[in-house]
């Protein structure tokens, strides 16, 4: 139930050239590459790998370069994106934020990873551990240390399935041997224990901690123990879903509804033991593909699983996945899959019929980070929304090929925006929402516009598979009718307006 | 605290930084100036002749036993040495872990917040080999040395090791007050070496303050433990030290900003002093070589 709908393309460039006529000229020259209006695609042009259908249009920013010093840019670095994204989610390790104590404190349970288990019994996620690096360890190096935190955390969790160890920055930059430390420890202890050289200062944003950390689950989680686990031929791994506000258990609920078996899910509410069989499974279905691809490309390289990008975000997308999903194992589970769309469509009615009415023709802006400035676009405009700009953190070129699958022609695209950029860019075309992190929350609050956070789901969610589109219509509803956008001007300077709608109730 | 003078040595490893060191300041403490020496290498060698023995409780040793140099007193680092001579080392890590630059930095902040610096005439930094990170430039930085002393040699290695140093001199020269006060050469015997040093001290902008000749005695010395000043008080090495101190004291203020030289112009300075031969040369050579290799078989 795709919209049909162009943006203005030529109001968007002129605000990109205004945007830039306030840079110095060796700097709007930079920029510029970074920022662009979505192009018409060929006829028929197909477009990137793991997307289906037509483009509809092109987004050729230049992305994964340097942020420039003083812009506001709301990157965050490797160990945000090995800690905090990759490894940090999986429930029965501990993450130690190995230096000094300000990393692991201040990311602390920042990404709302849901968890069943007990924590510090069985569960670690929402615990924060670090070797709280003092002048000393700088100096005569942390390996010591580290092993007397191994040692401790082993006595403290004798449940725990294994440790990670998150590098900051001192560790690369006093050379610390944290791989012989995980060998020997790791023997004398009997479980995983896997070194993360993700210190910040590496790379230009948490892009490169997603790839360092997909690449130690490669080098020191599979094949490094036997397991008694016995393969199904409806065996799929879900990769790069975190569970945020629970979105896992809502995907998870459609794809056993529909008869395959979930054995993994990377990495949100996740078990080592289920990253260890992955290698077994038929499937690898990513959802996250700018956090994940690296290791679903190397378990097809070595074990010839074949993987497939889906998007569970709106009726639309989550039906489409579906039936490409069934498509993979054949006539039986097709059928099933049919019955499952079937099943949930008068929910997907519901929600429709309640909220799509009050959302109608409402504009959106997004930035956010791995997947979603694309994957939501659907969820929007089954609810009548329309998209007027998206743009990525710390994306790649590979990410704005199949953002060219969701955007409409003329739509303003945004790479790593800065902090005044972002800010004109909703000033001047002032859509009805923006979603976007807890930083940007307030200040486009305050310019008179409904905001949700797109990363957290702003406290709330899922936002993921049929249940969550039903909170992700709510919540955007909440947001733009909440009758304190009437109440904005100030009272002496009232002028007639109509009445505030009613919230939903 | 005007009066302090505050001077570093530095120089290639090896080349005799800390034993020249001792041995001038021992002569300057014979004229009656008070020191602190603060050794700044993880090796913990720049007093041992003046303590006559290896300082065994350095800061970061201390440090690390105690938690952190917070929980240290200034007493428990400061040791008396020759005549007086206050010595502190600043210690650091074995070869091969953790952070030695970070270990300067975090010493020699202790010993300016606890006042090691009052009621002294001179402070004396002794760095080890080169200026390998921010860590160890420490002493040059603002406030703190205002003259280096290079050691070197007619050695090439020595000579590159001292156009590195100057380097690191001048970028600090600028933001902070350091200047390089002149390059000491401790004799190796090799060839030319005096007009091999007063060539190298006029590219860089500075004087060859003093040419300490090589004597056996300063092993005997050092084979006990003490200076020459200390061991041999009137032997001619002693009165070679305390030349160079009394150069080193009058020297005062008139440090100058060095001009370090690019790779090419060294090489040129060492190809024109005939240390360094180009190729031509070589080939040459080892064809004279063959030449009489083949008429001595015929």
């Amino acid at each position: 139930m795709s919209l049909d709908y162009e943006n203005d393309g030529a109001f968007n460039e002129k605000v990109i050239e205004e945007v830039l006529s306030a840079y110095p000229d060796k700097f709007a020259k930079r920029r510029k590459k970074h920022l662009s209006v979505a192009k018409g695609a060929e006829e028929g042009a197909t477009g990137a790998e793991g997307e289906e259908g037509q483009l509809l249009s092109e987004c050729d920013v230049k992305s994964n370069i340097k942020s420039i010093p003083g812009v506001m840019t709301i990157r965050g670095c490797a160990y945000a994106g090995s800690k905090g994204v990759v490894w940090g989610p999986v429930k029965d390790m501990v993450h130690i934020s190995h230096g000094p104590v300000g990393c692991g404190q201040y990311s602390w349970s920042q990404r709302r990873n849901y968890y069943i288990g007990s924590t510090g019994i069985d569960s670690f996620v929402t615990m924060q551990v670090t070797s709280d690096f003092q002048e000393r360890d700088i100096v005569f190096g942390g390996d010591k240390k580290l092993a007397k935190v191994i040692d401790e955390l082993e006595e403290m969790f004798p449940l725990s399935h294994g440790i990670s160890i998150q590098s900051e920055c001192p560790i690369g930059l006093i050379g610390d041997d944290i791989e012989a430390v995980s060998k020997k420890k790791g023997k004398e202890i009997g479980k995983t224990i896997v070194p993360v050289r993700c210190e910040g200062f590496r790379g230009v944003s948490q892009s490169l901690g997603h790839h360092i950390a997909n690449d130690t689950i490669r080098d020191w989680v599979l094949d490094k123990k036997e397991t008694t686990f016995e393969a199904g031929p409806y065996d799929v791994n879900v990769i790069g879903d975190y569970n945020i506000g629970g979105d896992a258990w809502a995907s998870r609920m459609l794809l056993e509804e529909m008869g395959l078996r979930v054995v993994g899910n990377w990495s949100g509410d996740a078990t080592l033991a289920e990253i260890e069989r992955s290698p077994k499974a038929k499937l690898n279905l990513i959802h996250c593909y700018r956090s994940m691809n690296y290791i679903c490309r190397h378990m097809e390289e070595k074990y010839g699983i074949h993987w497939m990008e889906y998007n569970f975000f709106g009726p639309s997308q989550i039906a489409h996945s579906l039936r490409k999903i069934a498509k993979h194992f054949g006539p039986e589970i097709e059928e099933k899959a049919e019955a499952v769309i079937a099943k949930y469509q008068p929910l997907v009615d519901g929600v429709i019929a309640k909220y799509r009415p009050r959302l109608e023709g409402k504009s959106v802006m997004l930035y956010v980070g791995g997947l979603r400035p694309r994957h939501v676009i659907t969820a929007y405009e089954d609810l009548g929304m329309q998209i007027a700009g998206t743009g990525y953190e710390f994306a790649h070129n590979d990410d704005y090929q199949r953002t060219g699958h969701y955007v409409r022609k003329g739509t303003l695209i945004y790479d790593d925006v800065t902090g005044y950029e972002l800010e004109k860019f909703i000033e001047r075309v002032r859509p009805d929402l923006v979603g976007s992190g807890i930083k940007e929350k307030y200040p486009v609050q305050k310019m008179g516009i409904p905001f949700r956070q797109m990363h957290s789901w702003d406290y709330s969610g899922p936002y993921h598979g049929y249940d969550g589109f039903a909170i992700f219509a709510r919540d955007m509803d909440l947001a733009i009718n909440n009758p304190v956008w009437g109440l904005f001007d100030a009272p002496w300077k009232k002028k007639e307006q109509a009445p505030a709608l009613q919230a939903a109730e | 605290m005007s009066s302090l003078r505050q001077i570093a040595f530095y120089g290639k490893g090896g080349i005799g930084k800390s034993t020249t060191s001792q041995n001038t300041l021992a002569a300057l403490v014979e004229m009656g100036q008070k020191i602190l020496i603060v050794g700044c290498d993880p090796k913990a060698d720049s007093t041992r002749l003046i303590l006559n023995t290896k300082l065994q409780d350095t800061v970061l040793s201390l440090a690390a036993e105690a938690g952190s140099v917070e929980d240290l007193e200034l007493d428990d680092v400061l040791k008396i040495g020759f005549k007086g001579i206050k010595c502190v080392e600043s210690g650091g890590p074995e070869p091969g872990v953790g952070c030695a630059g970070r270990g300067v930095i975090t010493s020699i902040n202790f010993l300016e917040e606890n006042g090691a610096y009052d009621d002294v005439d001179y402070v004396s930094y002794d760095v080890l080999g080169d200026v390998v990170c921010g860590g160890f430039a420490m002493p040059i930085r603002e406030n703190k040395a205002q003259e280096i002393y290079i050691v070197m040699s007619g050695e090439m290695m020595a000579l590159y090791a001292a156009n590195n140093i100057s380097k690191g001199i001048l970028k600090y020269a600028h933001s902070g007050g350091v200047r390089l006060g002149g390059l000491i050469c401790n004799e190796r015997q090799t060839d030319r070496e005096i007009d091999l040093s007063e060539a190298l001290a006029k590219k860089l902008n500075t004087q060859l303050i003093h040419f300490v000749p090589r004597d056996n005695i300063v092993q005997h010395a050092e084979l006990r433990r003490q200076t020459v000043i200390q061991y041999a008080p009137d032997s001619q090495q002693a009165k070679e030290y305390r030349t160079l101190a009394e150069k080193i004291h009058a020297n005062c203020g008139k440090g100058t900003i060095p001009t370090p030289v690019s790779m090419d112009e060294l090489e040129q300075m060492l190809l024109d002093f005939g240390i360094m031969k180009t190729e031509e040369q070589q080939l040459a050579e080892l064809a004279a070589k063959e030449a009489a290799k083949a008429a001595a078989a015929v």
